[in-house]
């Protein structure tokens, strides 16, 4: 048992539904209690999806426990395939469903289904978020390609000479809930494009699984996000020969070795090597002058594994940080990102326990943290200034605009988004300095957290201020009590009505009364 | 009893669980920690749902079950145990520790129970414990609430004393609203519970006069009454019309007499006529379609169609307790269609086949719905906003019409979403 008051990721039945609901023309059936449905709003309210995520729950109730729990889950199965007519369907369970043994991937299989049915075992009390979004992207690629293994002769990554075409790769591994996929995907396939390759499948985002039994149609796979992707890779290695890539492309030199690599794989001549440095404008900005000021620079580091081994570089080779502190808390990668704290001289942090991030944060005093947005409250709390570099994601981690974080706009993003936090925090260390000048008595708003207006401060010195029309208006004791309850970012505003408003009807004492009247004429 | 018309339905729903009270309880009582004993997904859905990270170290937490847990009871109470005895000396300012049964800790028959009495005994004179269940086999979002304070009720002393108490979680602004107006008409022993310390239990018996202010506590009455209290029948105070009746029926039971009530309220009728105005005029002849979620939906369609003038096509509710609801059923339209329990795909049909104005629903299918051209409003604001009273009338009509007025704004009813 483990006390958790926050945790990084979800249950992993969370990550199939990520990979369901990136994907086209596929339904999950989940047996599920009532309320597991909460899992729609991660993609409704923070993704702002405007689907309803392909998810059937079964929903049974303590009632259905003693009868028969597997008819509940063949009816579902019914209704759903006849509903939403799925190309493919997934089957699984969450964590009560699991306890109670229904097995549901087989009862789907014994209903007579056309359609490939993938049955998703997924333990619940020993697995995670990220590992159920590649075991059931795993599980959906070999269900899909399976058939194909033996006839299939091994994929050459050369094969694109014999064909007499451009050569294609696929992009695997982006998805809903990961951090900027959206924006990575357009990035890296323009730069592909640019090198003269083409794209033949991005999945599972915007994939169906026709798109998945295309797959083999490229000569080899670009694995974006190891997190989701390195185990579908791993089984297209193994029964069709397809190599991929190991370079996760951000940061400048990334993206370049990324470039170099394919060009590699593909035995495809790299020409244009010189242009790559002057892609993005990171590396000049990092040079000039104005940057001087990030040199050594102490930050901390703690994100997924691929988005925290990607920053540590980027902090200390494109920057000129000093990297003090690195973790993750994706147990998966935990051996890289040791090696990555080994090489920077720190000691790598694996955990899902955000105290213990605090803790090591509180301890090695960095003046920038990279992390997740746990961390950001965190480093705020201790007044230290933070950008977000990893999921879990958060509404602010979908911006309206363009922003990848891979490749050469990626390298722009991550430039403003980094940089942007400690010039404010340059700024905080003059406000402090200069606060006793004239012009800051009034107090300047942190971007480090609210200086909340004090009542009785703002009571009096609003009055002091404004004593010659509002002289005559007294508050009573009920009147400021009622006053206080009302939240600080609208108390502003509700005393100048409530004040106005008394000046009109000419009432002389303000009581909570007169607030609730006031309210009423304003509304 | 008007005529409306009661259907049932059942299939998948979507609808959180009892645990989700939590995200309100917890701000109710700050000297008290919920702990839930369940999986992963049991902690990830209070954290969705109630924007866990804005706290430093949040009131609420889950002893996640792990496989070893599984594998035998024995261990997994010695488990629990370790982890209380973490929590505790980590927070000793805790007085209160709800231990908090889940789906899965149902399932597996983890005797919480027992648990809380052997801690009850080691802690004895520090920390209370107390158990109930929130989980989503057997409750639904607000009926979290309800068990929990069941589970306070064998705590609470026993008086004789007259007094009003007032049952179900409120906005503490919204609280001393309604104790000022009982003074006034004349009730001077006012309660409420749960209280604002956990450990400041009213003391409850014969003369003990329990006034509903939320409609989700079927147990918790069940319990009061067992314990001798008087259950005054009411609308609930949702609205001017609700609030009116609400305080009328209170007067009633202390022999205050109608003109008195009148006399104090009629100001505060008046004034809020008066707001309600400008929002009445948006939803009015507007055809509302809820969806069943917060377990108000009853309330809610009363004082939209009395009060606001909304047409009601359809009202949900995750369950329906008609004893309890009788006062609020009496004053809805003739051929109300209410529909208990749900069948998620089938009820998002009859929503697009009637063309609502507005629907109300739950976090998930809002977005979606607005994809489609239909205006929503999420249900859970209503558990986290002040809304009850005559006060709060216009503020609750305020939560419809922004979405319609917003609307309004922008006009293009169809976009394309990402």
């Amino acid at each position: 048992m483990e006390l958790t008051l926050w945790t990084y990721e979800g249950p992993p039945h969370v990550g199939a539904m990520r990979i369901a609901s990136s994907m086209k023309d596929i339904h999950y059936v989940l047996h599920a209690p009532q309320g597991d449905t909460y899992a729609d709003l991660l993609f409704t309210m923070i993704e702002r999806r405007g689907q309803r995520p392909p998810v059937t729950y079964t929903t049974f109730q303590a009632r259905d426990l003693g009868g028969d729990t597997a008819e509940l889950v063949k009816k579902n199965i019914k209704e759903a395939v006849d509903r939403f007519k799925p190309k493919t369907l997934l089957v699984g369970e969450s964590c009560t469903a699991e306890l109670i043994q229904d097995q549901p991937g087989a009862l789907a299989k014994g209903m007579g289904f056309d359609m490939p049915i993938v049955n998703l075992e997924l333990p619940a009390y020993s697995k995670k978020e990220n590992w159920g979004a590649s075991e059931t992207f795993y599980q959906l690629t070999r269900t899909l390609l399976k058939d194909k293994v033996s006839s299939s002769d091994k994929i050459s990554p050369l094969r694109w000479k014999e064909l007499g075409r451009r050569p294609k790769v696929n992009i695997l591994g982006p998805s809903l809930l990961g951090f900027r996929c959206r924006d990575d995907v357009i990035e890296i396939q323009r730069i592909l494009s640019e090198q003269g390759i083409d794209t033949n499948v991005v999945a599972p985002l915007g994939a169906s699984p026709d798109d998945i039994e295309r797959l083999i149609d490229a000569e080899i796979n670009i694995c974006l996000y190891q997190e989701i992707a390195e185990a579908s890779c791993e089984w297209l290695k193994r029964n069709f020969g397809m190599e991929y890539t190991n370079t996760i492309p951000i940061g400048i030199k990334n993206t370049i070795n990324f470039v170099n690599e394919v060009h590699k794989k593909l035995d495809l001549p790299l020409t244009n090597k010189k242009e790559l440095e002057n892609k993005s404008k990171l590396p000049w900005y990092s040079k000039s002058v104005d940057s001087n000021y990030l040199t050594g620079k102490r930050v901390f580091i703690f994100g997924d594994g691929t988005h925290a081994i990607a920053a540590a570089k980027i902090a200390k080779e494109e920057l000129g940080f000093a990297v003090v502190g690195l973790g993750t808390y994706s147990r998966e990668m935990a051996r890289q990102v040791r090696a990555t704290a080994k090489d920077l001289n720190v000691e790598a942090l694996i955990t899902n326990n955000y105290l213990e991030v605090e803790d090591a944060i509180k301890k090695a005093a960095p003046e920038l943290v990279l992390g997740t947005q746990m961390e950001r409250h965190s480093a705020k709390r201790l007044g230290i200034p933070c950008a977000v570099i990893s999921t879990p994601m958060h509404v602010q981690d979908v911006p309206a605009r363009y922003s990848p974080q891979m490749g050469w706009e990626g390298a722009n993003v991550i430039f403003d988004d980094w940089v942007h936090p400690l010039m404010m925090g340059l700024e905080e260390h003059l406000i402090d300095m200069f606060k006793h000048d004239f012009e800051f008595v009034d107090g300047h708003q942190s971007h480090l957290g609210h200086t909340a207006t004090n009542t009785k401060d703002f009571l009096k010195s609003d009055n002091k201020k404004d004593n010659d029309h509002k002289e005559s208006i007294i508050w009573t004791e009920s009147g400021r009590a009622e006053l206080t309850k009302v939240p600080f970012f609208v108390r502003g505003k509700v005393k100048t009505n409530t004040e106005k408003y008394a000046i009109l009807r000419g009432i002389p004492e303000i009581s909570d009364e007169t607030l609730y009247d006031a309210k009423a004429y304003f509304s | 009893m008007s005529k409306v018309e009661f259907n049932k339905e059942t299939g998948p729903r979507e609808v959180f669980c009892g645990l989700t009270s939590i995200v309100w309880l917890h701000r109710r009582m700050p000297d008290a920690f919920f702990l839930v004993v369940g999986s992963r997904t049991c902690a990830h859905l209070i954290q969705s749902a109630a924007g866990v990270m804005i706290f430093a170290e949040p009131r609420f937490g889950t002893a996640i079950l792990e496989e070893k847990d599984l594998a035998g009871l024995a261990d997994a109470h010695e488990e629990l145990d370790r982890v209380v005895n973490d929590l505790i000396a980590r927070r000793p300012e805790i007085k209160t520790l709800f231990l908090v049964g889940s789906c899965p800790s149902e399932v597996i028959k983890l005797d919480l129970a027992t648990v809380a009495e052997k801690l009850n005994k080691r802690f004895f004179g520090q920390v209370r414990f107390v158990n109930y269940s929130g989980s989503g086999i057997e409750t639904t979002f607000t009926q979290g609430e309800d068990g929990a304070l069941k589970a306070l009720i064998p705590l609470m002393g026993s008086s004789n004393e007259e007094k009003l108490l007032l049952v179900g979680t409120l906005a503490n602004n919204v609280e001393d609203r309604f104790k000022k107006i009982f003074r006034n008409l004349g009730i001077s022993n006012i309660e409420s519970f749960p209280p604002r310390q956990s450990t400041e239990l009213p003391k409850i018996g014969k003369n003990t006069k329990v006034l509903l202010t939320q409609p989700y506590l079927s147990d918790t009455v069940r319990d009061l009454k067992h314990r001798g209290c008087e259950i005054i029948s009411a609308p609930f105070p949702l609205g001017i019309e609700g609030s009116t009746k609400w305080f009328l029926a209170a007067a009633r039971a202390f022999n205050i007499t109608e003109l008195k009530v009148h006399e104090i309220i009629s100001p505060l009728i008046n004034r809020s006529k008066l707001a309600l105005e400008s929002h009445k005029e948006i939803l009015k002849g507007k055809r509302l379609f809820l969806l069943p979620e917060s377990q108000l939906e009853i309330s809610l369609a009363r004082f939209l169609h009395n009060e606001c003038e909304m047409d009601l096509i359809e009202v949900g509710t995750p369950y329906l307790n008609k004893d309890l609801m009788k006062e609020e059923i009496n004053l809805l339209p003739d051929n109300t269609k209410i529909v208990e329990g749900q069948h998620v795909e089938k009820q998002l049909d009859r929503v697009r086949e009637s063309n609502p104005d507005l629907v109300v629903c739950g976090m998930g299918l809002a977005n979606p719905l607005e994809a489609e051209g239909i205006s929503t409003k999420w249900s859970i604001e209503m558990v986290f906003s002040p809304i009850h009273g005559i006060d709060q009338a216009a503020d609750l009509a305020g939560l419809f019409s922004k979405p319609l007025r917003r609307n309004q704004i922008l006009t293009s009813k169809t976009l394309v979403t990402h």
